[in-house]
């Protein structure tokens, strides 16, 4: 084809200073303090004196190009024809003083929430679940819009504790690596996969497939070209079927969430942690997952009742004790709670010193 | 399936006040029958409370082994808009910094060949296009190359580096941590593109302890902002504070170390016992800032649980200088790899691997010394590896 444009391979992403507003650019490395304003806008001050002006709303994150360019026409009014998005999948505009007021009013105009700045909850960063992926245990999008309607006030104007960063992945492959996370929403399987004999011998790589098993749960079946399943070693990881998909594990009946609490990636007063299994399944109940909105309400309740000021998820359950969380949230603790993988001993109390009601 | 067709559960989600994806769903498919087949395949999931996914596929564009998820639906006459479904990922600008033109170039490819519909962004960092067809990848790589543009990583490769905001808008930011993503991002383009890993290998940036990437729990490799001297005090502004907070109770009391005080007028830190954890900088920006002796601590080893559990990234280099053209950073980065590629078992993350062989194997490889810094205590069992070199 003659007016082909010539391939262009291997460019990269194009460097960011085509894209910064011009006090970003001119201040870059400059920057001295900062402050919030209120939920939805922090000033930054720079040591040349300038002031940067930052507006966040939130967004659904699975978006229209109608939505890009809605916020485009947005930025070009308020920002200058400059925007950006958080690690939290928010949007930020970069209006001048005088602009603040008048950008958040147009934002509330159409509709869009503006917040997600400091102590509360920002989005919820999430996965693909039903809308593209094979794995799901669990769709995520409309978790997370179910749970956010009902929490949507902590991103716009109530206060928390402490930021309190919730993320939902829809299997165990965690794209959205939730593992520490306040509160990590987690779809799970708990049925072992069923083998397809009819097209296990085709899919398959039997060696391959038996050697993905983290537990020793399969076993070959040379007579059939195929592999056994020992359920009662399946932890239901799903790596199987990522390896042979002759090996499905998804069940509607079976899948479902689960919540685990307490984890953070900040260092500030104490390292990173891993969050901890809290619920171990609730089932899923489309459009509106009753139960899982009821239970991550619920947690953050007790949570923001009980935790003192700067107090993190985690630190606050570390401060009481957890057998007085799972007492104080009424959640039943089963054998589910105690680790019998990887790293389990880690996990295992060391000391007669509890603290009792 | 027609455009008829009923999905009383999904339009429920078009209810209430956080943002609808649904709606987005359905404004795209006024114009295109593959996010219309979209909305109703994924209504059709929310009635089987099962996924309508296959497997993938391996579509892609030409010379490249990754940047397109393929991906089929298991119903395909019922929903022939979305027989093809895959997913093109584009490899995000280092901080998420977009201008309009350069969105609306975007956009108006995506509509040309695509659903219309889009993730800003997807987990690992990629601008995520959802739902187009194998015979337009090569046509929508062409229109977005020209636009100056490049596909992201997938598979087992280098994926997609990302990072915080960094310099441009945080004083908080030790190191740069855009220009770090960048230039790593440029500087490994085969190694992005051209899956020749065990596994997948995710680089993340964060200028601060914050970690706002999550690059501990995230990343293979988390490069985390540092100072290695004192923190900076302006001591007018500590009295501004002490008007607004309880310096002794939320600074003083909660600091993990200790190793401030605070008489109701001066703030004293002992810097020896300081180990920079932010907690005090976050609380008060105004009167205090990281030292001007900056790095970045570099941790190896995140990841989610599959395949033997999740781990979060360990201490490999306490203290490293960054500064361009980070040749360091890529040196220990290409050894890594280099040992990794070595001994690496097919789907082992290299903090698996680490697991397997032991911290020597990897630091002998790499020429990195033992230190400290890189344990929580050192080991308590005296099953210790000697070698004949050692016993010489």
């Amino acid at each position: 084809m003659a007016d082909k444009p010539k391939r262009i391979t291997d460019i990269g992403a194009p460097h960011f200073s085509k894209f910064l507003p011009p006090v970003i650019a001119k201040n870059y490395g400059k920057w001295k303090y900062h402050e919030q304003i209120n939920k939805g806008t922090m000033k930054h001050v720079s040591e040349t004196g300038d002031e940067l002006y930052t507006v966040r709303m939130a967004s659904p994150r699975l978006v229209s190009s109608d939505f890009i360019r809605e916020i485009c026409e947005i930025a070009d009014k308020f920002s200058g024809g400059h925007l950006r998005f958080t690690t939290r999948n928010n949007i930020e505009f970069f209006p001048d003083k005088a602009q603040v007021d008048p950008l958040q009013a147009e934002l509330k105009k159409r509709g869009h929430l503006v917040g997600g700045i400091g102590y509360g909850i920002s989005n919820i960063v999430h996965t693909q679940g039903w809308i593209h992926c094979h794995t799901p245990a669990t769709d995520a999008s409309g978790v997370v819009k179910a749970v956010m309607d009902e929490l949507h006030e902590y991103f716009t104007t109530k206060n928390l504790p402490a930021r309190v960063r919730i993320a939902l992945a829809c299997c165990l492959n965690m794209c959205g690596a939730v593992h520490c996370s306040d509160i990590a929403i987690l779809g799970i399987h708990r049925k072992p996969p069923k083998v397809n004999e009819a097209t296990i011998a085709n899919q398959c790589e039997i060696p391959t497939t038996i050697a993905s098993c983290p537990t020793g749960a399969i076993a070959p079946n040379p007579a059939a070209k195929s592999v056994k399943i020992k359920s009662e070693r399946c932890m239901y990881c799903g790596n199987c079927y990522t390896m042979c998909p002759s090996l499905p594990l998804a069940d509607a009946h079976g899948d479902g969430i689960s919540i685990y609490v307490g984890g953070k990636v900040s260092n500030a007063r104490g390292p990173a942690r891993m969050s901890r299994l809290a619920i171990p399944f609730l089932p899923n109940n489309p459009p509106r997952w009753p139960e899982v909105v009821n239970a991550v309400k619920h947690l953050v309740e007790v949570y923001a009742k009980d935790a003192r000021k700067h107090e993190r998820f985690g630190e606050w359950i570390e401060r009481i004790g957890w057998e007085r969380f799972f007492t104080m949230t009424g959640i039943p603790f089963t054998y589910q709670h105690i680790d019998d993988f990887t790293f389990a001993r880690e996990t295992f109390r060391m000391t007669p010193t509890f603290k009792w009601e | 399936m027609s455009k008829d067709a009923k999905t009383p559960m999904l339009d429920e989600l078009e209810k209430g006040v956080w943002p609808s994806f649904v709606k987005e769903i359905k404004k795209s498919a006024k114009k295109s029958n593959t996010a219309q087949d979209l909305l109703n395949i994924l209504e059709r999931s929310y009635r089987d409370k099962v996924t309508h996914w296959k497997h993938g596929g391996i579509v892609g564009v030409l010379g490249y082994g990754g940047g397109v998820i393929g991906r089929y639906c298991d119903l395909p006459e019922e929903y022939p808009g979305v027989a093809h479904f895959h997913t093109v990922r584009i490899n995000q600008p280092a901080g998420f910094y977009y201008t309009t033109s350069a969105l609306r170039d975007l956009m108006d490819i995506w509509d040309k060949y695509g659903s219309g519909l889009t993730n800003f962004h997807g987990s690992t960092g990629d601008l995520v296009l959802l739902g187009t067809q194998t015979d337009k990848l090569e046509a929508i790589f062409a229109e977005t190359t020209a636009k100056g543009w490049d596909l992201g990583g997938s598979g087992s490769c280098l994926r997609t580096p990302s990072c915080c905001a960094g310099m441009s808008r945080c004083e908080f930011a030790s190191i740069d941590a855009m220009e770090i993503c960048d230039t790593l991002t440029h500087k490994f383009q085969d190694e992005l593109h051209r899956p020749a890993f065990p596994y997948k290998f995710k680089i993340k940036v964060s200028g601060c302890a914050n970690d706002c990437t999550a690059a501990v729990a995230r990343a293979d490799m988390s490069i985390i902002g540092t100072w290695r001297d004192t923190i900076r005090i302006d001591a007018a502004e500590i009295k501004n504070y002490a008007s607004k907070m309880d310096i002794n109770t939320e600074v003083v009391g909660m600091c993990p170390t200790k190793c401030m005080s605070f008489d109701g007028s001066v703030l004293k830190i002992n810097d020896k016992d300081c180990n920079r954890c932010m907690h005090c900088i976050n609380l008060m920006p105004k009167a205090l800032r990281p030292g001007k002796e900056k790095g970045a601590t570099i941790m190896l080893g995140g990841k989610a649980p599959i395949v033997t559990g999740a781990l979060m990234s360990w201490v490999i280099v306490p203290f490293m200088k960054l500064e361009a053209p980070y040749d360091n950073l890529e040196d220990l980065i290409r050894k890594l790899w280099e040992w990794w590629d070595d001994h690496g078992k097919n789907r082992e993350r290299i903090g698996e691997l680490v697991d397997r062989l032991g911290m020597r194997s990897m630091l002998e490889s790499t020429g990195l010394p033992p230190v400290p810094q890189m344990v929580k205590a050192p080991r308590s069992n005296p099953y210790v590896f000697w070698s004949a070199d050692d016993v010489k």
